[in-house]
């Protein structure tokens, strides 16, 4: 006759043939059963940390979590205004915006969000690169200070100061506006028929207004705003070279270029590298309230490569009727943005372990 | 023994010096500029002959903007809205970050996944916009007021707004990297658990608070869309600095596009200068703080590189 191996959780009885449940495994049902009461104890127990965490649910349930749910109005009619009389329309409002009456406008709008941000990285991402470089060149402990001050700067002026100073000093002497002191040296050293144009002060816009120069400006700004303060991520990276790399490489007959080539950049490589990802992540995103500012009307001049996705979206959501498609457009926008951060951030955890999230 | 020093060397040195000087001046020189604009004659200013030193010197632009009484309610206004609302964002980060960086709480996971998602997600301008209004006015309705505009919607800025997951991750890694021993000491000494925060993990993440805080008050003191768009022209009293000084551009200069009808200041020198003047008083603070706060972000942006 076969014997069940069982014994640790049931014991056989020789005499009647039957089995009954041990002891041990008594113990442990009812410590299975209890364990509610044990979570039940901890959760108690730490009831404060609990606690603790209730604001800053409350807040990001409120105003983070809660303006999700307007965006079901993309999914309805828009042309009345009680929410409740709107009719579900499905993917209505999506067809209209893709292909249909509002799509020029909103590719119009995608489009530059795609190429302001891809024109951002291309022109944006090497410098800061570059001045890390350039600043552990420098071995004056002070001289380097002062110039890490000026070159962080930028950063902490509000858009509304950078905006202004860019439009300030790009524009022409008009009736109603001054010289700038940038608009003069264009004036002085471009030869160009567009930008003799540009500073016609009879037109009154001004360089920053044209469709022509308006990216340009955009980007310096931005350069001149971010270059600096991203250059302290790489310069880390830089100074955490062993100096004995370069005594090795020195002794090997390396040149400035050949450690440069051979030393510093491998060691950055990898820093670099995810910094990249990270800002691909992050290419739909692309400041919109810069943008409003530099384009808060859509009959001037740069409206044509001004207008993103977000602007495009909070011009056309004023009016009920129009909202829907503003809701749609920019959530497929940032349904896009979402995927491109998700995905980057699975590439950069796979090349290293450094993980934003 | 001193290395000789190769020419490559000495070449790429000389190099990074001047472009970087180059580069600095670019970057503090427009700053100059507004200041010396501020002081020079109304005509320099419209013809563009300030290079850097006042040309011709006034000092009446600056009084008039001195002497504007709404210039200085808005900048109260955002001194206000920097201070308390930094603080409040403060105190629930810390208080958020403290929990979520203990390993005894359950469901951790998911409070992470929330805070996380705001960061690859968000709704967008228009219902961003749409509830503000609605959270406007259920706050107007508790107080007994019957429209947003009925209260002061300063405090809504103050409470809703300036919300930055990132800062609440970078508190929650520096009080992962407390270690747990002290924590133990001060249990076996009695210490509740807020006098755990506030006694161990707050004074040992020091660094990171600076950073954080600079990081709120920054974002704080340079608001300008939302404010505008929830304040409107309907509540100019709570307006921050932010908004007055475009408001002021939109009405009395070409700058914006567009010239506003109701130009109080004929002069365009006078108005661009008193633009650089407003310029300058609300860069201030900034420059107040950020010699002393300047040795911490660098600290801050590189615990930013973080794991999980």
């Amino acid at each position: 006759m076969f014997k069940l191996k069982c014994d640790d959780f049931l014991i056989y009885d020789e005499a009647t043939g039957t089995y009954s449940m041990s002891a041990e495994q008594r113990v442990r049902d009812e410590t299975e059963r209890n364990r509610w009461k044990s979570t039940g104890f901890t959760f108690l127990k730490d009831w404060r940390l609990y606690l603790m965490l209730v604001p800053m649910i409350l807040v990001y349930l409120l105003w983070k979590y809660l303006p999700m749910t307007e965006l079901l109005a993309a999914f309805r009619y828009g042309d009345f205004q009680e929410v409740s009389d709107r009719p579900w329309v499905g993917f209505n409002n999506f067809k209209e915006i893709f292909v249909g009456a509002y799509s020029s406008d909103f590719w119009m709008a995608f489009r530059n969000t795609f190429v302001i941000a891809f024109y951002g990285l291309l022109f944006g991402f090497p410098l800061p690169i570059i001045l890390a470089l350039f600043f552990n060149e420098v071995r004056s402990n002070i001289a380097r200070s002062i110039l890490q001050v000026c070159v962080y700067l930028p950063k902490f002026i509000s858009t509304v100061i950078v905006t202004s100073l860019a439009l300030a000093l790009f524009a022409n002497q008009s009736e109603s506006t001054s010289q700038g002191i940038l608009a003069k040296l264009l004036e002085k050293i471009s030869s160009s028929s567009h930008m003799k144009a540009a500073l016609d002060g009879s037109v009154s816009s001004g360089v920053v207004y044209t469709l022509e120069y308006f990216r340009s400006i955009y980007i310096i700004t931005d350069i001149w705003e971010h270059a600096g303060y991203d250059s302290i991520v790489f310069f880390a990276a830089v100074i955490a070279v062993s100096p004995t790399s370069y005594e090795a490489a020195q002794i090997d007959g390396a040149g400035k270029m050949a450690q440069m080539r051979y030393v510093v950049i491998p060691s950055i490589l990898s820093t670099v590298v995810i910094m990249l990802i990270m800002k691909i992540g992050g290419l739909l995103s692309v400041g919109y309230e810069k943008l409003y500012l530099f384009c808060p009307d859509a009959a001037l001049g740069n409206y044509q490569v001004a207008e993103v996705v977000s602007t495009w979206s909070n011009r056309i959501g004023d009016a009920y009727t129009t909202r829907a498609f503003g809701i749609a457009g920019e959530m497929t926008n940032n349904l896009i943005g979402m995927i491109l951060v998700i995905g980057s951030n699975t590439i950069a955890k796979k090349a290293s372990d450094v993980s934003l999230y | 023994m001193k290395r000789k020093i190769e020419a490559s060397e000495l070449i790429f040195k000389i190099i990074a010096y001047v472009l970087l000087i180059i580069f600095a001046i670019m970057c503090v020189y427009p700053l100059l500029y507004a200041l010396g604009s501020t002081f020079s004659a109304w005509d320099s200013v419209k013809n563009g002959k300030v290079i850097l030193w006042p040309d011709g010197f006034q000092i009446e632009s600056f009084k008039l903007v001195f002497m504007d009484n709404r210039f200085w309610v808005n900048y109260s206004n955002t001194l206000f809205v920097t201070f308390v609302g930094t603080i409040w964002c403060l105190v629930y980060s810390i208080l958020g970050a403290y929990a979520l960086s203990k390993k005894r709480l359950m469901g951790r996971h998911g409070f992470n996944f929330f805070l996380v998602f705001t960061m690859w997600f968000g709704a967008g301008v228009v219902p961003q916009y749409l509830n503000y209004q609605q959270t406007g006015q259920i706050f107007a309705s508790i107080v007994g007021g019957s429209s947003m505009y009925d209260i002061d919607l300063k405090w809504l800025i103050v409470l809703a707004m300036g919300m930055n997951a990132t800062n609440i991750i970078l508190l929650r890694n520096s009080f992962e990297g407390v270690p747990s021993e002290i924590e133990e000491a001060a249990r076996i000494d009695g210490a509740t658990e807020l006098q755990v925060l506030t006694k161990v993990y707050i004074p040992m993440s020091k660094a990171t608070i600076a950073t954080v805080a600079l990081f709120f008050g920054i974002s704080r003191w340079n608001g300008y869309f939302w404010a505008y768009k929830v304040l409107g022209a309907e509540q100019q009293y709570s307006w921050p600095v932010q908004v007055y000084m475009r408001d002021f551009i939109e009405k009395n200069t070409g700058l914006a596009g567009s010239l506003g009808d109701d130009r109080d200041i004929p002069d365009v020198g006078q108005a661009t200068s008193m633009v650089y003047a407003m310029v300058v008083l609300a860069m201030v603070p900034i420059l107040v703080i950020y010699p002393f706060i300047q040795k911490y972000f660098a600290k801050g942006v590189n615990m930013g590189g973080v794991k999980e």
